[in-house]
């Protein structure tokens, strides 16, 4: 199939991506690395797009540690994420996510950003920004502001992002001494998206645990989280199974997902103690 | 004189050996030709409106919008095309009693299929056809839609075509034996029931076609990306009412085909039915989306099946009842019946048994139809019968490999009918099955797996014999009434330069035809295969041929240039004789130069006999016959078809908390007959094996219950991918066909055959220790889980 974009234009700055998407007349849509775009343009599914090219924008892209925070640029694409020794160190989560993302050419060219805001409920750094605890940093007509993980992602493809704002970056507390970060998934091939993943955070305050693929958006599991925080792994799988409610489709049912939500949080507790599964 | 293949150290031994393909250079490049390659002066683009719903009828079509798109030239409805172009009816003789309405290249009236053909807009590009196409709005008028296979014949399920009066399009009942008494006094009797599901041949270039009608010629070209395109020149002619002589069909680099680019497709008939109309070049090519809805499906079975064995293992009998939806038409010319057709013949097919009843019904359905996909029913046959087997072993306590000992034809046992009342000209399935065990080293994986089993993990062996059907004669469609040559040619002739050109029937569709043409015109004239070129495609240029299917491209087009090199052969060395004044007999060609046969002295190099006969033909013997072209024609006599036989094994581990499969290691021997280029033959049958692989675990056409197709992407489609394909490790025995001098029958098809059963059985070999068992491929990580009892809905 053939797209049929409604007009392109590349933003030389921020201010003139904004500016771009402005005068679009709710048409603007931004195209940073287009893994997930272009793929939906080429199959008819959005048309008459006018597409705000922000990938040239060289400040939106970079990892700089300030402080006890990380901060990675919304531009940075995935394998740069996986490859970048300061994520390594402060956010391991997303370097494990890397390695389960599509493929190589997808990840040369899908940004972090992008796939924040695109929000596919089963894409894997949307649920590790809910996991650490991220901040969406997002500039507007009216300025810039911070959004919470737990309140950007919203249903499927959908999130609390203006349709005149940009994301620019994602912050996140660097990884406390002795914080454990685990991603876990089962993909029926490798580079599919997950039947179901699943990211167990430890830290001194307690776990975090953010589940994907099991709805229409990453879920923080709070109850499997309170389960685990006093030791009770076998309450923390029945809390999971009651606080999620994973949809069906040609991959795998409701109850299949259901169950692999708590194998996958065996395994990762297991691994967090170190023991194999 | 014959060749003596068994000797490697024969002149011009280039039969046997891994030769390099004479095309990849060009391929790897990016220098092949596609379909999409060719640019035509005044080229149209053609784009289908295509139905949205399973069963409709068809009201009014408002084609405004669409005419007012910038760059669209003409649309066409069901009934322009209809006035241009005739139906076509899909039934073959020799397959009684089937049934098919007739069809048309776009819908008319009423649509059958979610993505079936509506309305065709022409346009100057193919974003502007389409966008045109986008904007079509026609009426439908909603029918219920037929789409479960086992319900098609009850009474309150709607009959899809009224006037051929219910939903049966072929039923066949083969019964050998006395299998009733049989099951009554057996030992043991197992039964299950299996399912395969839907799928389709996924080939990386889409189907393509480039028509274009010259009115001051007559003539219609058709650049088609086709395994057969002397049947798509019957077809076109037939149909748009050209002299057969008139329709030229071009086949040039073709990007796979799997059988899905043997078939008659509605889309494709309707671009040259344009572009006979409009007097203008006519492309299309399917996009990914179209693949999913229009290419055939194929593998859509049911089965319900039993195995009687008595208290050695010995099989008494075997009774299967196969259920297939096939759409709502039978695929033109070749029908949808075979796949059925071939599930009865090929069940049972390793083993020397008595008792025997299958019967195959063919339902008509709304989705889309399904046709003759890579190894054509073998899965399907090879699932129930190793499944049959290795349960009934089980039931015994017996081991896998001795009840197979114990049931397959003794390897002297040849000629033989089976059961099938298949006719087997020579199988080496012992000798095929001691091969494997000792690659496999059958003790030791079966160490590993107790091993596994003491550390929690479930490993699992499975072994799956077949046969394959190679090398068919007309007993395959000719005999039905299909104008499709079972027969094939192939011409060879000696330029000036000394070099050979040889035009052959078969096709390239990539898999390598055009390097095993190479390699047996070399051997049978005595040049280099790198002097060799070979010419494949053309119906204007290549003898008259069937092309590529069936796996008969070594087989009977390997065959017709063996002997139409040997002929060149004979005549060249008629010549030389002449020339050196010698005795032909004494004679040989050797690398490119006559030779003495006895002391491989050199006597004169092809270019100088060449250079005599084209340009000084003056100084030969008036009456030297010095026609170096010769032209050969091959069919099989003796046999319908040229079975061949082989034995696959899987080894592999299945998580059982999540019900995901690795697989760790595969293999296969198999008996193709003579083996032409082993790297080729290799490759096939490993490319084979994946698209087995492929049916095993992860591909399946979802549909919902209004006909809906659900997963019509690469995305939601699963093909086997690199990195979940195991280290497959391939062997030959060899029993040439006594048919031909080359000795070859197909391998196109063994991996596909045998791997699925191969999964099936090792997955159930895994879970047999936890009681459970799985028969419904593909084995997702799903119904594995739900066949341990883990899921709790």
């Amino acid at each position: 199939m053939k797209a049929s974009a409604g007009g392109y234009a590349r933003a030389e700055s921020v201010r003139h991506a904004l500016d771009l998407l402005a005068g679009s007349e709710g048409q603007g849509r931004v195209l940073a690395g287009g893994q997930s775009l272009v793929a939906a343009m080429n199959m008819r599914l959005s048309v008459g797009d006018l597409l705000v090219d922000i990938s040239k924008i060289s400040e939106l892209s970079g990892v700089a540690v300030e402080g006890d925070i990380l901060r990675i640029g919304a531009l940075t694409r995935h394998a740069q994420v996986g490859a970048d020794a300061q994520i390594k160190t402060h956010a391991p989560l997303l370097t494990a996510a890397v390695s389960h993302i599509a493929h190589a050419a997808i990840r040369n060219r899908g940004t972090i950003g992008g796939a924040l805001a695109h929000a596919d409920p089963a894409a894997e750094f949307p649920a590790c920004a809910l996991a650490l605890g991220a901040t969406m940093h997002a500039e507007g007509p009216s300025g810039t502001r911070g959004i919470a993980a737990d309140e950007f992602f919203e249903d499927v493809f959908t999130t609390s992002l203006s349709e005149d704002e940009i994301l620019t970056s994602i912050t996140m507390p660097i990884a406390e001494q002795g914080e454990v970060q685990i991603l876990e998934e089962v993909a029926r091939r490798s580079g599919d998206y997950a039947l179901v993943g699943l990211c167990l955070i430890k830290r001194a305050v307690g776990h975090r645990i953010a589940v994907f693929s099991v709805g229409p958006r990453p879920i923080l599991a709070t109850n499997a989280m309170a389960a685990l925080d006093q030791g009770d792994v076998d309450a923390a799988v029945e809390a999971l199974s009651n606080e999620i409610d994973p949809p069906s489709d040609t991959q795998a049912s409701s109850a299949y997902r259901r169950h692999l939500a708590g194998v996958l949080l065996r395994r990762a507790v297991c691994r967090m103690k170190g023991e194999t599964a | 004189m014959t060749i003596p293949f068994n000797n490697p150290d024969r002149p011009n031994s280039y039969i046997g050996r891994t030769v390099p393909r004479p095309n990849a250079t060009k391929l790897v490049q990016g220098r092949g030709r596609y379909v999409d390659d060719i640019v035509l002066p005044r080229m149209l683009h053609v784009a289908f409106s295509r139905s949205p719903v399973a069963h409709a009828k068809i009201g009014a079509i408002d084609l405004d919008e669409a005419k007012a798109v910038k760059g669209v030239v003409r649309i066409f409805t069901g009934a322009d095309l209809a006035e241009v172009c005739t139906p076509w009816v899909a039934v073959l003789a020799h397959l009684k009693g089937l049934k098919s309405p007739p069809e048309h290249p776009l819908a008319v009236d009423r649509a059958c299929w979610v993505g079936e053909p509506v309305v065709a807009v022409v346009a100057n590009t193919r974003a502007a056809a389409e966008e045109a196409a986008s904007l079509v709005v026609v009426d439908y008028e909603e029918l219920p839609a037929v789409t479960d296979t086992m319900t098609a014949l009850d009474k309150d399920t709607p009959v899809i075509h009224p006037e051929l009066g219910d939903n049966l399009a072929f039923r066949r009942l083969h019964e050998e034996g006395d299998v009733d008494a049989a099951f009554k006094t057996a030992h043991k009797v197992v039964s299950a029931h299996f399912r395969t599901a839907r799928h389709t041949g996924v080939t990386l270039e889409p189907r393509s076609i480039l028509v274009d009608w010259n009115p001051a010629e007559g003539q219609m070209t058709a650049y088609h990306a086709t395994q057969a395109p002397h049947m798509m020149q019957t077809v076109f002619a037939k149909h748009l009412d050209i002299p057969e002589s008139r329709v030229r069909v071009i086949c040039g680099d073709v990007g796979g085909s799997y059988g899905i680019k043997v078939h008659v497709y509605p889309d494709e008939v309707a671009t040259a039915a344009i572009a006979k109309v409009m007097g203008r070049p006519v492309k299309f090519i399917a996009d990914r989306l179209e693949s999913f809805s229009t290419d055939i499906h194929a593998r859509d079975h049911e089965i319900e099946a039993k195995i009687a064995v008595d208290v050695d293992g010995k099989i008494l009998a075997i009774d299967v009842d196969d259920w297939t939806g096939i759409g709502p038409y039978s695929v033109y010319p070749r029908t949808s019946a075979i796949e059925g057709n071939q599930v009865v013949n090929l069940c049972g097919g390793p083993y020397d048994f008595a008792n025997y009843r299958a019967q195959t019904t063919v339902v008509f359905q709304n989705k889309t139809p399904t046709c003759q996909y890579r190894a054509v029913g073998h899965p399907i046959a090879v699932a129930i019968t190793e499944g049959l087997v290795d349960m009934a072993a089980a039931a015994i306590g017996m081991d896998p490999v001795e009840i197979r000992r114990r049931n397959m034809y003794a390897d002297d046992a040849y000629p033989v009918t089976s059961p099938a009342k298949m006719k087997f000209e020579g199988l080496s399935h012992h000798a095929s099955m001691d091969k494997l065990i000792e690659m496999i080293d059958y003790d030791a994986l079966r160490a590993d797996q107790a091993e596994a089993r003491k550390q929690g993990k479930y490993r699992g062996i499975g072994i799956a014999s077949f046969i394959e059907l190679t090398n068919p004669s007309p007993f395959m469609y000719g005999i039905g009434g299909a104008r499709i040559s079972a027969q094939d040619g192939c011409t060879v002739r000696m330029d000036p330069d000394g070099s050979v050109v040889a035009l052959s029937g078969v096709t390239e569709q990539g898999q390598g035809t055009e390097a095993m043409l190479s390699q047996v015109v070399a051997e049978g004239v005595g040049v280099k295969p790198s002097n060799v070129r070979v010419i494949t495609g053309d119906t204007q240029v290549t003898p008259y041929g069937g092309g590529t299917w069936a796996s008969r491209g070594a087989g009977i087009g390997g065959e017709a240039a063996l002997q139409a090199a040997r002929a060149l052969r004979d005549s060249i060395l008629e010549v030389a004789a002449a020339m050196l004044q010698a005795e032909a007999g004494k004679l040989d060609i050797r690398d490119g130069q006559i030779v003495d046969l006895e002391s491989g002295e050199e006597r004169m190099p092809l270019e100088e006999l060449g250079r005599i006969v084209y340009f000084r033909g003056d100084t030969l013997p008036k009456d030297l016959p010095r026609e170096l072209v010769q032209t050969r024609h091959f069919i099989t006599m003796d046999y319908p078809f040229a079975f061949t036989n082989g034995v696959q094994a899987s080894y592999l581990e299945v998580d059982t908390d999540t019900g995901v499969v690795t697989l760790l290691k595969h293999w296969c021997v198999e008996d193709c007959g003579r083996v032409i280029n082993p790297q080729l033959v290799d490759e096939q049958i490993r490319g084979g094996i994946v698209q087995g692989l492929g049916g095993a675990l992860y591909e399946e056409i979802h549909y919902d219950e209004d006909g809906q197709l659900l997963n019509g992407s690469m995305a939601d489609y699963l093909v086997p991918m690199a990195a979940e394909m195991p280290d497959m490790v391939v062997a030959h025995v060899e029993t040439p066909t006594k048919e031909s001098e080359l000795g070859a029958k197909g391998a196109g098809e063994a991996g596909t055959a045998g791997a699925p059963a191969a999964v099936m059985n090792a997955i159930n070999d895994a879970l047999r220790p936890l009681g459970a068992q799985v028969a419904a491929m593909p084995f997702t990580p799903e119904r594995i889980l739900r066949a341990l009892g883990k899921i709790n809905d």
